[in-house]
Protein backbone atom coordinates (compact mmCIF):
# COMPACT_ATOMS: atom_id res chain seq x y z
CA UNK A 1 0.00 0.00 0.00
CA UNK A 2 0.97 3.21 -0.56
CA UNK A 3 -0.17 7.20 -1.06
CA UNK A 4 0.34 8.03 -4.84
CA UNK A 5 1.08 11.40 -5.41
CA UNK A 6 -1.69 12.98 -7.08
CA UNK A 7 -1.50 15.40 -10.65
CA UNK A 8 -2.43 18.95 -10.34
CA UNK A 9 -3.57 21.88 -13.07
CA UNK A 10 -2.01 22.61 -15.02
CA UNK A 11 -0.42 19.05 -15.33
CA UNK A 12 -1.04 18.55 -19.29
CA UNK A 13 -1.65 14.56 -18.52
CA UNK A 14 -4.98 15.28 -16.62
CA UNK A 15 -6.40 15.64 -20.17
CA UNK A 16 -5.65 12.59 -21.25
CA UNK A 17 -7.97 10.35 -21.96
CA UNK A 18 -8.09 7.04 -20.03
CA UNK A 19 -8.18 3.32 -21.44
CA UNK A 20 -10.65 0.45 -20.57
CA UNK A 21 -9.09 -1.85 -18.08
CA UNK A 22 -8.69 -5.49 -19.78
CA UNK A 23 -7.26 -7.65 -17.29
CA UNK A 24 -8.73 -8.20 -13.84
CA UNK A 25 -5.53 -9.04 -12.28
CA UNK A 26 -3.58 -9.03 -8.77
CA UNK A 27 -1.90 -5.90 -9.80
CA UNK A 28 -5.27 -4.06 -11.24
CA UNK A 29 -6.20 -4.88 -7.06
CA UNK A 30 -2.88 -3.88 -5.70
CA UNK A 31 -3.21 -0.15 -7.46
CA UNK A 32 -7.19 0.15 -6.75
CA UNK A 33 -5.75 -0.24 -2.66
CA UNK A 34 -3.26 2.60 -3.69
CA UNK A 35 -6.02 4.64 -5.52
CA UNK A 36 -8.13 4.12 -2.21
CA UNK A 37 -4.88 4.82 0.27
CA UNK A 38 -4.48 7.87 -1.71
CA UNK A 39 -8.41 9.18 -1.77
CA UNK A 40 -8.08 9.00 2.35
CA UNK A 41 -4.76 10.92 2.44
CA UNK A 42 -4.81 14.54 3.16
CA UNK A 43 -7.94 15.97 3.21
CA UNK A 44 -9.74 13.50 2.18
CA UNK A 45 -11.91 13.09 -1.00
CA UNK A 46 -14.95 11.73 -1.68
CA UNK A 47 -14.02 10.74 -4.80
CA UNK A 48 -10.51 9.07 -6.88
CA UNK A 49 -10.09 8.53 -10.44
CA UNK A 50 -6.73 6.78 -11.80
CA UNK A 51 -5.73 9.49 -14.11
CA UNK A 52 -5.13 11.66 -11.28
CA UNK A 53 -2.58 9.56 -9.78
CA UNK A 54 -1.32 9.46 -13.64
CA UNK A 55 -2.44 5.79 -14.54
CA UNK A 56 -4.27 6.14 -17.38
CA UNK A 57 -7.38 3.24 -16.87
CA UNK A 58 -10.27 3.68 -16.42
CA UNK A 59 -10.75 3.03 -12.47
CA UNK A 60 -13.03 5.18 -10.00
CA UNK A 61 -13.52 5.55 -6.50
CA UNK A 62 -16.51 7.06 -5.11
CA UNK A 63 -18.03 7.12 -1.18
CA UNK A 64 -20.79 8.99 -0.50
CA UNK A 65 -21.42 7.28 2.80
CA UNK A 66 -19.93 9.93 4.67
CA UNK A 67 -21.64 13.17 4.00
CA UNK A 68 -22.02 15.47 7.13
CA UNK A 69 -25.91 14.96 5.84
CA UNK A 70 -26.23 11.63 5.00
CA UNK A 71 -27.92 11.30 1.20
CA UNK A 72 -28.49 8.00 -0.85
CA UNK A 73 -25.52 6.24 -1.19
CA UNK A 74 -24.16 2.93 -2.45
CA UNK A 75 -21.20 2.51 0.19
CA UNK A 76 -17.83 2.72 -1.05
CA UNK A 77 -17.54 1.66 -4.89
CA UNK A 78 -14.88 0.73 -6.99
CA UNK A 79 -15.97 1.27 -10.25
CA UNK A 80 -14.11 -0.65 -13.51
CA UNK A 81 -14.64 0.42 -16.92
CA UNK A 82 -17.99 2.52 -15.44
CA UNK A 83 -20.34 3.96 -18.34
CA UNK A 84 -23.56 5.84 -18.16
CA UNK A 85 -25.86 4.51 -20.03
CA UNK A 86 -28.86 6.37 -18.89
CA UNK A 87 -29.33 10.48 -17.04
CA UNK A 88 -31.84 12.66 -16.41
CA UNK A 89 -32.76 15.61 -14.75
CA UNK A 90 -29.98 18.71 -14.57
CA UNK A 91 -29.14 20.47 -11.55
CA UNK A 92 -25.92 22.95 -10.18
CA UNK A 93 -23.90 22.03 -7.66
CA UNK A 94 -20.54 23.10 -5.67
CA UNK A 95 -17.52 20.70 -6.68
CA UNK A 96 -13.63 20.91 -5.77
CA UNK A 97 -10.91 18.68 -6.53
CA UNK A 98 -7.56 16.92 -5.87
CA UNK A 99 -6.09 18.06 -9.02
CA UNK A 100 -7.33 21.68 -8.47
CA UNK A 101 -6.79 22.82 -4.83
CA UNK A 102 -8.32 25.65 -3.38
CA UNK A 103 -10.73 26.05 -6.05
CA UNK A 104 -14.75 25.73 -5.76
CA UNK A 105 -17.15 25.94 -8.51
CA UNK A 106 -20.96 25.19 -9.57
CA UNK A 107 -21.09 22.49 -12.38
CA UNK A 108 -24.44 21.41 -13.74
CA UNK A 109 -24.92 17.19 -13.54
CA UNK A 110 -27.70 14.57 -14.50
CA UNK A 111 -29.66 14.34 -11.22
CA UNK A 112 -30.01 10.70 -11.85
CA UNK A 113 -28.47 7.96 -13.46
CA UNK A 114 -28.28 4.50 -14.46
CA UNK A 115 -24.39 3.36 -14.32
CA UNK A 116 -22.81 0.14 -15.27
CA UNK A 117 -19.25 -1.05 -14.42
CA UNK A 118 -17.12 -4.02 -13.51
CA UNK A 119 -15.85 -4.64 -10.03
CA UNK A 120 -12.22 -5.45 -9.44
CA UNK A 121 -12.68 -9.04 -9.89
CA UNK A 122 -14.71 -8.57 -13.38
CA UNK A 123 -18.13 -9.05 -12.32
CA UNK A 124 -20.38 -6.89 -13.62
CA UNK A 125 -21.84 -4.04 -11.40
CA UNK A 126 -25.06 -2.01 -12.11
CA UNK A 127 -26.26 0.78 -10.17
CA UNK A 128 -29.32 3.59 -10.28
CA UNK A 129 -27.80 6.73 -8.59
CA UNK A 130 -29.03 10.06 -8.17
CA UNK A 131 -28.36 13.70 -6.53
CA UNK A 132 -24.61 13.79 -4.82
CA UNK A 133 -24.01 10.45 -5.54
CA UNK A 134 -24.99 10.81 -9.43
CA UNK A 135 -22.79 13.75 -9.66
CA UNK A 136 -19.61 11.99 -7.80
CA UNK A 137 -19.56 9.31 -10.19
CA UNK A 138 -19.81 12.10 -13.51
CA UNK A 139 -17.01 13.78 -11.76
CA UNK A 140 -14.93 10.89 -11.68
CA UNK A 141 -15.79 9.37 -15.30
CA UNK A 142 -14.94 12.87 -16.74
CA UNK A 143 -11.48 11.92 -15.48
CA UNK A 144 -11.53 9.74 -17.55
CA UNK A 145 -12.16 11.20 -20.10
CA UNK A 146 -9.63 14.02 -19.51
CA UNK A 147 -12.51 16.74 -18.61
CA UNK A 148 -11.74 19.05 -15.19
CA UNK A 149 -14.83 20.05 -13.50
CA UNK A 150 -13.39 23.75 -14.55
CA UNK A 151 -14.01 23.28 -18.03
CA UNK A 152 -17.79 22.97 -16.81
CA UNK A 153 -17.88 25.87 -14.28
CA UNK A 154 -20.95 27.92 -14.40
CA UNK A 155 -21.78 31.36 -13.29
CA UNK A 156 -23.65 31.77 -10.47
CA UNK A 157 -25.90 33.70 -12.39
CA UNK A 158 -26.52 31.56 -14.84
CA UNK A 159 -28.43 28.93 -12.38
CA UNK A 160 -31.26 31.80 -11.95
CA UNK A 161 -31.95 31.23 -15.44
CA UNK A 162 -33.19 27.98 -16.01
CA UNK A 163 -35.45 27.40 -19.05
CA UNK A 164 -37.17 24.43 -20.61
CA UNK A 165 -35.02 23.22 -24.02
CA UNK A 166 -35.97 20.21 -25.98
CA UNK A 167 -32.56 17.65 -25.57
CA UNK A 168 -31.40 15.21 -28.29
CA UNK A 169 -34.53 13.03 -28.80
CA UNK A 170 -37.29 15.27 -27.98
CA UNK A 171 -37.13 14.78 -24.71
CA UNK A 172 -37.68 17.58 -22.54
CA UNK A 173 -35.69 18.51 -19.55
CA UNK A 174 -34.49 21.58 -17.91
CA UNK A 175 -30.83 23.02 -18.08
CA UNK A 176 -29.82 26.15 -18.73
CA UNK A 177 -28.71 27.88 -21.81
CA UNK A 178 -24.98 27.91 -21.16
CA UNK A 179 -25.12 24.16 -20.73
CA UNK A 180 -23.58 22.29 -23.78
CA UNK A 181 -22.75 19.22 -22.31
CA UNK A 182 -25.47 16.85 -21.65
CA UNK A 183 -23.53 14.10 -20.95
CA UNK A 184 -21.69 13.18 -17.44
CA UNK B 1 7.16 38.81 -6.12
CA UNK B 2 6.81 42.29 -4.51
CA UNK B 3 4.50 41.34 -1.56
CA UNK B 4 2.56 44.61 -1.58
CA UNK B 5 -1.19 44.72 -3.17
CA UNK B 6 -3.51 47.13 -3.51
CA UNK B 7 -7.16 46.74 -5.14
CA UNK B 8 -8.82 48.63 -7.40
CA UNK B 9 -11.73 49.94 -8.30
CA UNK B 10 -13.38 51.08 -11.64
CA UNK B 11 -16.74 51.95 -12.48
CA UNK B 12 -17.66 53.42 -15.61
CA UNK B 13 -20.20 52.66 -18.94
CA UNK B 14 -19.91 49.64 -20.05
CA UNK B 15 -18.70 49.07 -23.37
CA UNK B 16 -16.67 46.02 -24.56
CA UNK B 17 -12.81 46.00 -24.77
CA UNK B 18 -12.48 47.67 -21.12
CA UNK B 19 -11.21 44.62 -19.30
CA UNK B 20 -9.00 44.07 -22.19
CA UNK B 21 -7.91 47.90 -22.03
CA UNK B 22 -7.26 47.98 -18.55
CA UNK B 23 -5.46 44.45 -17.56
CA UNK B 24 -3.47 45.10 -20.90
CA UNK B 25 -1.83 48.58 -19.53
CA UNK B 26 -1.07 46.23 -16.33
CA UNK B 27 0.77 43.76 -17.38
CA UNK B 28 2.84 45.90 -19.93
CA UNK B 29 4.06 47.64 -16.37
CA UNK B 30 4.63 44.28 -14.83
CA UNK B 31 1.71 44.12 -12.97
CA UNK B 32 0.17 41.20 -11.34
CA UNK B 33 -3.54 40.28 -11.16
CA UNK B 34 -4.68 38.25 -8.18
CA UNK B 35 -8.55 37.75 -7.57
CA UNK B 36 -10.83 40.04 -9.32
CA UNK B 37 -14.69 40.23 -10.03
CA UNK B 38 -16.12 42.28 -12.55
CA UNK B 39 -19.84 42.72 -13.01
CA UNK B 40 -22.14 44.65 -15.02
CA UNK B 41 -24.63 46.30 -12.65
CA UNK B 42 -27.70 48.33 -14.24
CA UNK B 43 -25.71 48.47 -17.63
CA UNK B 44 -22.88 49.72 -15.79
CA UNK B 45 -18.94 48.03 -15.80
CA UNK B 46 -17.44 47.39 -12.51
CA UNK B 47 -14.63 45.55 -11.40
CA UNK B 48 -12.32 44.96 -8.78
CA UNK B 49 -8.97 43.91 -8.87
CA UNK B 50 -6.41 42.72 -6.56
CA UNK B 51 -2.82 43.54 -8.04
CA UNK B 52 0.54 43.42 -7.30
CA UNK B 53 4.08 44.60 -8.63
CA UNK B 54 6.93 46.48 -7.66
CA UNK B 55 5.15 50.40 -7.94
CA UNK B 56 3.19 52.70 -5.79
CA UNK B 57 -0.39 53.71 -5.81
CA UNK B 58 0.48 57.15 -8.05
CA UNK B 59 2.24 54.82 -10.68
CA UNK B 60 -0.31 52.49 -10.57
CA UNK B 61 -2.46 56.14 -11.59
CA UNK B 62 -0.59 57.50 -13.90
CA UNK B 63 0.05 54.16 -16.27
CA UNK B 64 -3.99 53.95 -15.71
CA UNK B 65 -4.84 57.23 -16.83
CA UNK B 66 -4.69 56.48 -20.72
CA UNK B 67 -7.59 53.72 -20.67
CA UNK B 68 -9.52 56.11 -17.54
CA UNK B 69 -9.63 58.46 -20.12
CA UNK B 70 -10.60 56.76 -23.36
CA UNK B 71 -12.85 54.97 -21.80
CA UNK B 72 -14.65 56.99 -19.58
CA UNK B 73 -13.72 55.47 -16.26
CA UNK B 74 -13.24 56.53 -12.68
CA UNK B 75 -10.61 54.44 -10.55
CA UNK B 76 -10.23 53.71 -6.59
CA UNK B 77 -7.04 52.58 -5.15
CA UNK B 78 -6.99 50.91 -1.70
CA UNK B 79 -3.64 49.61 -0.80
CA UNK B 80 -4.74 46.03 0.96
CA UNK B 81 -3.20 42.70 2.83
CA UNK B 82 -3.94 39.87 0.61
CA UNK B 83 -5.19 36.68 1.63
CA UNK B 84 -4.30 34.27 -1.27
CA UNK B 85 -4.65 30.39 -1.47
CA UNK B 86 -7.42 30.58 1.69
CA UNK B 87 -10.52 30.32 0.50
CA UNK B 88 -13.28 29.62 2.79
CA UNK B 89 -15.65 27.02 1.51
CA UNK B 90 -19.67 28.10 1.55
CA UNK B 91 -21.76 25.21 3.55
CA UNK B 92 -24.83 27.38 2.96
CA UNK B 93 -26.39 29.11 0.23
CA UNK B 94 -29.38 31.34 0.45
CA UNK B 95 -31.97 31.37 -2.18
CA UNK B 96 -34.73 34.72 -1.81
CA UNK B 97 -36.97 36.13 -4.63
CA UNK B 98 -40.02 38.13 -3.99
CA UNK B 99 -42.06 41.14 -5.02
CA UNK B 100 -39.89 44.12 -4.68
CA UNK B 101 -39.61 46.25 -1.55
CA UNK B 102 -37.26 48.48 -0.03
CA UNK B 103 -35.36 46.54 2.16
CA UNK B 104 -35.59 43.00 1.59
CA UNK B 105 -31.49 42.97 1.95
CA UNK B 106 -31.35 44.71 4.99
CA UNK B 107 -34.12 42.26 6.33
CA UNK B 108 -32.66 38.82 5.35
CA UNK B 109 -28.72 39.45 5.72
CA UNK B 110 -29.24 41.06 9.87
CA UNK B 111 -31.55 37.97 10.20
CA UNK B 112 -28.02 35.56 9.03
CA UNK B 113 -25.83 37.90 10.80
CA UNK B 114 -27.39 37.54 14.30
CA UNK B 115 -26.89 34.04 14.27
CA UNK B 116 -23.11 34.68 13.14
CA UNK B 117 -23.74 33.70 9.32
CA UNK B 118 -20.59 34.95 7.50
CA UNK B 119 -21.53 35.97 3.76
CA UNK B 120 -18.98 35.03 1.21
CA UNK B 121 -20.80 35.61 -1.82
CA UNK B 122 -24.15 37.82 -2.06
CA UNK B 123 -25.61 38.57 -5.43
CA UNK B 124 -29.02 40.67 -6.14
CA UNK B 125 -30.71 41.02 -9.01
CA UNK B 126 -34.02 43.55 -10.11
CA UNK B 127 -35.81 41.30 -12.45
CA UNK B 128 -39.46 41.25 -13.72
CA UNK B 129 -40.56 44.18 -15.58
CA UNK B 130 -40.92 47.25 -14.54
CA UNK B 131 -44.43 47.26 -13.40
CA UNK B 132 -43.76 43.95 -11.26
CA UNK B 133 -39.83 44.16 -10.42
CA UNK B 134 -38.92 40.88 -8.47
CA UNK B 135 -35.99 41.31 -6.31
CA UNK B 136 -33.80 37.86 -6.42
CA UNK B 137 -30.90 37.68 -3.96
CA UNK B 138 -28.56 34.71 -3.63
CA UNK B 139 -26.13 34.29 -0.78
CA UNK B 140 -23.79 31.86 -0.12
CA UNK B 141 -21.67 31.68 3.01
CA UNK B 142 -20.29 29.69 6.55
CA UNK B 143 -22.74 29.32 9.43
CA UNK B 144 -21.88 27.15 12.35
CA UNK B 145 -25.55 26.81 13.19
CA UNK B 146 -27.96 23.97 11.33
CA UNK B 147 -30.22 24.46 9.04
CA UNK B 148 -33.52 24.06 10.68
CA UNK B 149 -31.98 27.59 12.91
CA UNK B 150 -31.23 29.41 9.67
CA UNK B 151 -34.95 28.91 8.47
CA UNK B 152 -36.21 29.60 11.59
CA UNK B 153 -33.98 32.91 11.49
CA UNK B 154 -35.54 34.02 8.06
CA UNK B 155 -38.99 32.85 9.17
CA UNK B 156 -40.09 36.54 9.18
CA UNK B 157 -38.93 37.43 5.73
CA UNK B 158 -41.23 34.35 4.59
CA UNK B 159 -43.92 35.46 6.67
CA UNK B 160 -43.70 38.99 5.10
CA UNK B 161 -44.49 37.52 1.32
CA UNK B 162 -41.03 36.63 -0.41
CA UNK B 163 -39.95 33.18 -1.01
CA UNK B 164 -36.74 32.04 0.89
CA UNK B 165 -34.90 28.99 0.09
CA UNK B 166 -31.96 27.71 2.36
CA UNK B 167 -30.19 24.44 1.23
CA UNK B 168 -26.93 23.11 2.74
CA UNK B 169 -23.53 23.09 0.32
CA UNK B 170 -21.47 20.35 0.48
CA UNK B 171 -19.19 20.86 -2.24
CA UNK B 172 -18.24 17.29 -4.10
CA UNK B 173 -14.41 16.75 -3.69
CA UNK B 174 -12.82 14.23 -6.22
Amino acid sequence: MAVLDILKLPDPRLKQVSGPVTAFDDALRRFIDDLEETRQDGPAAVGIAAPQVAVFQRVVIVDCSQTRKPVPNHGRLVLVNPEITHWEGYEPGREGCLSVPDYTGNVIRATRIHLEARDPQGAPLEFDMEGYEARAVQHEIDHLDGILFVDRVVSRRTDLFRRKVYQKGGKKSETTKNTKNTKG
Amino acid sequence: MNDKWWMLTLVGQDSPGIVAAVTSALAEAGITLGETSMLRLGGNFTVMMMVSGDTDEQALRSLLVPVLEARGLRLHIDPIEAELHQHLVPNVQVTVSGADRTGIVAQVTTALAEGGFNILDLESDLAGTPHEPVYIIQISGVSGEPIERIEERLAPVRESGVSVNVVPVEPYIG
